[in-house]
């Protein structure tokens, strides 16, 4: 049932949507349907990024040329300037043939948004054309080893040298930072100032003099994480986002687009085995039942939980005005998803009893054992990482339930 | 747009709301529980409602009825929650209608709708018998005979069924033939019918609730819900739009505890501070806040679906019933807990809500129930 649609405007989504069927069945090559079973399948874009394949080289130029890799962008940035109705029927229909992604990105997901807001013109010009067509990829600078939750304590520190800033300071948890091109760094550009108000948003390339990285083992194994060092960088003045000052502000609109992401993670993308499929599989059905009646339970209020998170995105989604965002309902969404996420995997090592604590050193390799037990102890940091739980629960205290002291 | 409101449906949900706020606040459900009033809602109200179509929301017009749909009946029973109004709404305007317009032969659906819609017959489903809900397991008994059937058994947990004037019966048909027996069969039953035994059990809620005892009651063919829809199926439809309802109207307690205790934490002071100054309340709160959320939307879900007539309509029904259900009663703890001694006092309406949250969990299955439920549709 359309609630708010007139007839006319009803027929318009109809006729998008059978055109983007056939589009898309025409033009999303077999081997670029279907979960990625591995990193290399996925396509991040970059100076150094190469294609796994001629079909995955394919579908990201198609739909490149199409705007789509960031279909609600404005044309003159390289979207297809789409509105919620059509991007959401877009959506709809990639996932009803499982077509991948032709381009993930930070730059898509975080940083677009942060610039269509705050950058200026010129600024958009330089780098939104270019994060639509994965020629850069971007990583984020925020946490220090100091600065954490208390993200406002960073002291990376960005000196004003006349016509240009020099940078000195560490990152952590940057994501990729190994891979990236560009950063986008919050850098403390007065140390007078009180903490929040002296915090500057910088763009800086990777290539220069005195930016380097270590990647970061965890305790799941290798990971993408980096620490990022800045050594004197000298970064050009027109490289700042907004006002000097004015970077936390940008910061905090920039998290609540982190959170949304990170919150989606706990909804597969079709075509992934549920997890009860697995429990089925593993453990057996008796009566049409798993035999195992308390894990059985345990499963179904997961899938309970699951479903009313999945109609929680699709209610906030409408909801949302593309330009405004979520606002703090993002928090919602990452404190739940993130949780929900975690049940996921206990349940899944449940689930795979002792051979879920087969070990091997090498991820995705030969030997896929290993996999369930990595993503379990992966799973442990999402409600850390983009903001811990606690954080979350700060948040909708202060903003949802306007509470005192919050 | 599909879970979220649009304007028309925006201004039900304030018009239902400010009309429950001024004719039926909470204390309206106090006075009646302190009344001990017979019907356990006020027929005044009632009245009032129906003329602005309540009664009548999932009729067709051409009976008489305003026909707005599940997700209408939806945010009414939302707004019923808030504000704990007790009124046939559940069982007549949604399960009985519901049954009618599915199950109900011509003659059935043409004499009772267009007085339900006016408000002139309520209507109640008999189906449960035993404490816990299971509803195919029917002791229920319907043999044929001549022209017709003799029905006998006893049901219990009859939402209104002392108020009612029709009841819809589930029964096992007893008949000897080759395909009828042993099947599910639902039956209107006028409430007056000789044989027909109504004795209302006062629950903890104060709401209308009755045992039904049936000792050779006498029906007709014409009695029979359309045999050619499956009894089974068809109470299964009646069950679940008034499982999504009930999801609805658990939402509406869930959230008005949620503002009630936030409202009590900001004002309490102890420590030479206000309550909701204290960070392990303060996430308390929010993590209940989340919840909340959660269940608005899949309760949401479930009345779009029942609209829609989705595939998936049995595990969404399910799955909200199970959370609202959930989730309700974790704000009914928090809301005691964090009133602290007060909450427990009946003075303040936090038992109210207690109370009426705990029996809409039970009524048509529970957490428990529905989660099974959802594995089974799951196919685990």
């Amino acid at each position: 049932m359309e609630f708010d649609d007139t007839e006319l405007g009803h027929d318009v989504l109809e006729h998008f949507r059978s055109a983007t069927r056939a589009w898309l069945e025409a033009n999303c090559p077999k081997e670029m349907r279907g979960p990625a079973s591995s990193e290399d399948q996925v396509y991040w874009g970059g100076r150094r990024a190469q294609f796994a394949s001629d079909a995955q080289r394919a579908w990201f130029e198609r739909m490149v040329v199409r705007g789509w890799t960031v279909p609600e962008w404005p044309r003159e940035y390289g979207g297809a300037g789409l509105d919620v109705a059509h991007a959401s029927i877009l959506r709809e229909e990639m996932s009803r043939l499982q077509c991948r992604a032709p381009l993930m990105s930070f730059g898509i997901s975080m940083l677009g948004p942060a610039l269509m807001r705050f950058a200026s013109e010129t600024q958009k010009m330089e780098h939104l054309p270019r994060i639509a067509r994965g020629e850069i990829r971007w990583c984020q600078g925020y946490s220090e080893p100091g600065a954490g939750s208390d993200l406002a304590s960073l002291n990376t520190c960005a000196e004003d040298r006349g016509d240009h800033f020099l940078v000195s300071g560490q990152k952590i948890w940057t994501s990729y930072a190994d891979l990236a091109d560009w950063i986008f760094c919050l850098v403390r550009t007065d140390p007078a100032a009180e903490r929040h108000k002296g915090i500057g948003f910088l763009l800086i390339d990777m290539a220069g003099q005195g930016v380097s990285t270590r990647p970061i083992r965890l305790i799941s194994g290798t990971s993408p994480f980096c620490e990022t060092f800045f050594e004197n960088v000298r970064v050009p003045k027109g490289n700042l986002v907004g006002s000097a000052g004015g970077g936390w502000e940008i910061a905090k609109y920039l998290l609540t687009h982190e959170r949304e992401s990170i919150g989606d993670m706990s909804i597969l993308p079709p075509g992934v085995a549920r997890l009860h499929k697995h429990a089925i599989l593993a453990i057996g059905l008796e009566h049409g039942r798993l035999t195992d009646g308390v894990l059985r339970a345990e499963l179904s209020r997961w899938e309970v939980d699951s479903r009313a998170f999945q109609a929680t995105l699709q209610r906030l989604r409408e909801q949302a005005t593309s330009a405004r965002g979520l606002g703090a309902f993002s928090s919602v969404l990452k404190y739940y998803g993130t949780e929900l996420n975690k049940r996921k995997e206990d349940l899944a090592m449940s689930i795979a009893g002792v051979r879920g604590l087969r070990w091997s050193n090498q991820a995705g390799a030969a030997d896929p054992s290993g996999d369930t037990a990595r993503a379990w102890l992966r799973s442990k940091g999402n409600s850390i990482e983009g903001g811990t739980s606690e954080i979350q629960l700060n948040i909708i205290a202060k903003h949802l339930l306007q509470l005192p002291g919050a | 747009m599909r879970y979220s409101l649009n304007e028309e449906q925006q201004l039900l949900q304030d018009s239902a709301g400010r009309l429950l706020d001024l004719r039926s606040p909470v204390s309206a459900a106090r006075a009646l529980r302190d009344a001990a009033d017979e019907n356990g809602f006020s027929r005044e109200l009632w009245s009032e409602v129906v003329k602005l179509g309540w009664s009548g929301i999932l009729i067709p017009e051409a009976l008489g009825g305003a026909d707005l749909g599940y997700v209408a009946a939806g945010i009414i029973a939302e707004q019923c929650g808030r504000t704990l109004a007790a009124l046939p709404f559940l069982s007549t305007a949604v399960t009985a209608v519901t049954a009618l317009l599915q199950g109900g032969t011509t003659e059935q659906r043409q004499s009772i709708l267009p007085r339900i819609a006016a408000g002139e017959c309520l209507v109640a489903l008999a189906i449960d018998e035993h404490p816990r809900h299971a509803p195919e397991r029917i002791s229920t008994s319907a043999v044929s005979e001549r022209n017709g059937y003799r029905l006998s058994g006893q049901k219990i947990f009859v939402l209104d069924g002392n108020a009612s004037d029709y009841l819809i019966v589930s029964a096992r048909l007893t008949d000897p033939g080759p395909d009828a027996g042993g099947s599910t069969a639902l039956f209107l039953v006028e409430s007056a019918r000789p044989g027909v035994e109504i004795e209302r059990t006062l629950m903890i809620d104060s709401r209308n609730v009755a045992d039904i005892h049936l000792t050779d009651v006498r029906l007709t063919d014409e009695h029979r819900l359309s045999p050619e829809r499956a009894g089974r199926q068809l109470l299964e439809s009646a069950l679940d739009a008034g499982r999504a309802l009930l999801a609805a109207e658990l939402l509406g307690m869930a959230r008005e505890c949620l503002q009630r205790t936030t409202r009590y934490l900001c004002q309490r002071k102890q420590f030479g501070r206000r309550l909701a100054e204290f960070q392990a309340l303060q996430h308390r709160l929010a993590h209940l806040f989340c919840e909340v959320e959660l269940a608005a939307s899949i309760a949401q879900a479930a009345c779009v679906a029942i609209q829609d007539n989705h595939e998936d309509l049995r595990t969404l029904v399910s799955a909200a019933k199970a959370k609202c259900g959930e989730v309700a009663m974790l704000a009914a703890d928090e809301a005691l807990q964090m009133h602290g001694g007060i909450g427990m006092t009946d003075e303040l309406d936090i038992g109210l809500f207690v109370k009426r949250i705990r029996s809409a969990n039970e009524t048509y299955g529970d957490v428990t129930y529905h989660r099974d439920r959802v594995a089974t549709q799951y196919g685990f």
